[in-house]
């Protein structure tokens, strides 16, 4: 195995240029994990975490490299409530967001943030930059639009974020768990809402139906709720595996979606 | 290839081949059996090292990405030529919170990570703290006691 440790971006750039089918490694945390358990051997390693640009964290940017453990104790509401959620605080300490994306895992506690906020993943080359929404770089569970040679800097944010946001997710227990459901809601100031789900298709889906129903001024009735968490388990496409049935899903889904919308209105 | 490393205060160089994790080369490449091999992915805490200054799982870091860490495993913590335990060493002996002892380095070292960055940490911060490291003899009561002792004597330089 060959492994790169670039300290800078151009010079990761560079490396992937060298080497466009190269591995990249950031904390670890899931490719780590292949590696020791399906055994598998990538021939050659692009390793990111001495890359500082990776790191940055601005008003409209977050870094590719930023850790849960940065996102947990961070500004953003959202982002800080979904990062507490995450494995344990080893897996905090190191696990990255460009690498929950490079995972893209239907279950993955980032993107239902990502969706919501209709956020833009930044890809960079050595060819330059280019920017995607987020559904059209998560394609299919574990397959993304990143091209060879391409690297994640990052995701876009709008200019201004939802002054509501939350995320809640279900799993077995509470501590170090891959979702079983997770969901976030977002509400802008003018009642706009969004709404994020994921481990309930290949990849996070928006309810937009029931987004429509709830936008607005106007705090839901139990009858509109009632409608809204139907319209939430029409709008996903759960399948049974071996962490839960479809039923369930589809059933906790609504449940949990109405619960993360309640909580943006309180 | 050869990874260079600091282990517990000492440069060392390790000969690292292919996909070899942090945890492999510590205890067969460099004698360090404390941090203990047990799920390999990162669930149960038993391989807990500071990898520079941050409680990570040493199965899940790459060896040759290592390369120029600090790493200290729970035999660095001891310490030195006295063989004097670490306080929180001393406190998981006092308070009984070892059984079959699989978890126990990893617990160390995450307990004593805790009382020196957290000090003051709370029962919940304690929990949270220690949730990345499973124990599937002593039901926790043992270990909590244990951390709550190594607290009080940390601040206050006497047992609960
Ligand atoms: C015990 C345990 C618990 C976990 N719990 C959760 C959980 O609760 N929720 C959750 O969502 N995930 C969880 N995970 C999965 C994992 O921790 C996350 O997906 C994490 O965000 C991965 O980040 P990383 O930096 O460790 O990625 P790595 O393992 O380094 O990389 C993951 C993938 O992304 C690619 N990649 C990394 N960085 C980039 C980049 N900048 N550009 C392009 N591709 C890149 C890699 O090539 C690889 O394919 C858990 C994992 C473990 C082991
Ligand atoms: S052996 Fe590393 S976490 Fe279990
Ligand atoms: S004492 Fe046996 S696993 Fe904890």
């Amino acid at each position: 195995m060959h492994i790169e440790r670039p300290e800078g971006l151009d010079e990761a750039l560079a490396a992937l240029a060298a080497d466009p089918h190269a591995t990249l490694l950031a904390g670890g945390t899931d490719l780590m994990v292949e590696v020791n358990l399906t055994h598998r051997r990538p021939a050659s390693v692009v390793a990111l975490r001495r890359v500082p640009e990776l790191r940055e964290w601005d008003e409209r940017m977050i870094g590719a490299g930023v850790s849960w453990a940065r996102m947990e104790s961070g500004p953003v509401t959202g982002l800080a409530q979904l990062a507490r959620t995450v494995g344990s605080p080893q897996i905090r300490a190191v696990g990255t967001l460009g690498g929950n994306l490079g995972t893209a895992s239907p279950a993955g506690d980032a993107l239902p943030w990502l969706a919501a906020l209709d956020a833009e993943v930044v890809l960079a080359s050595d060819r330059g930059r280019r920017r995607l929404a987020w559904d059209e770089f998560l394609l299919g569970p574990k397959r993304t639009a990143r091209q060879p040679g391409e690297l994640i800097v990052g995701v876009q944010l709008p200019e201004a974020l939802p002054p509501h946001q939350a995320f809640a997710k279900v799993g077995v227990r509470q501590a170090m768990v891959i979702a079983t459901v997770n969901c976030c809601v977002v509400r802008d100031a003018d009642g706009a809402t969004r709404v994020a789900l994921g481990a309930v298709g290949p990849t996070v889906r928006r309810a937009r139906r029931a987004e429509a129903l709830v936008s607005g001024t106007v705090r839901p009735s139990a009858a509109v709720l009632d409608r809204f968490e139907a319209l939430v388990r029409e709008e996903i496409a759960p399948i049974d595996d071996h962490r839960a049935s479809a039923a369930y899903r589809r059933h906790a889904a609504g449940v949990l979606a109405r619960r993360t919308l309640e909580r943006c209105w309180s | 290839m050869i990874v260079t490393l600091e282990v517990n205060g000492e440069p060392c160089a390790a000969e690292v081949a292919g996909f070899e994790s942090l945890l492999w080369v510590l205890r067969e490449r460099l004698g360090l059996t404390g941090a203990k091999d047990a799920c390999l992915q990162g669930e149960c805490g038993s391989c807990s090292v500071l990898l520079d200054g941050e409680v990570v799982c040493a199965c899940l870091v790459l060896a040759a990405d290592a390369e120029g860490a600090r790493v200290t495993t729970v035999e660095g913590l001891a310490g030195g030529s006295e063989g004097e335990l670490h306080l929180v060493q001393q406190a998981f002996v006092d308070a009984g919170a070892v059984q079959c002892g699989f978890c126990t380095p990893g617990l160390i070292v995450a307990a004593a990570h805790l009382l020196e960055t957290r000090p003051g940490a709370g029962d919940a911060e304690v929990r949270e703290a220690l949730s990345g490291n499973l124990c599937r003899c002593t039901g926790y009561g043992a270990i909590l006691r244990a951390v709550a002792r190594a607290q009080s004597q940390a601040t206050q330089g006497g047992a609960p």
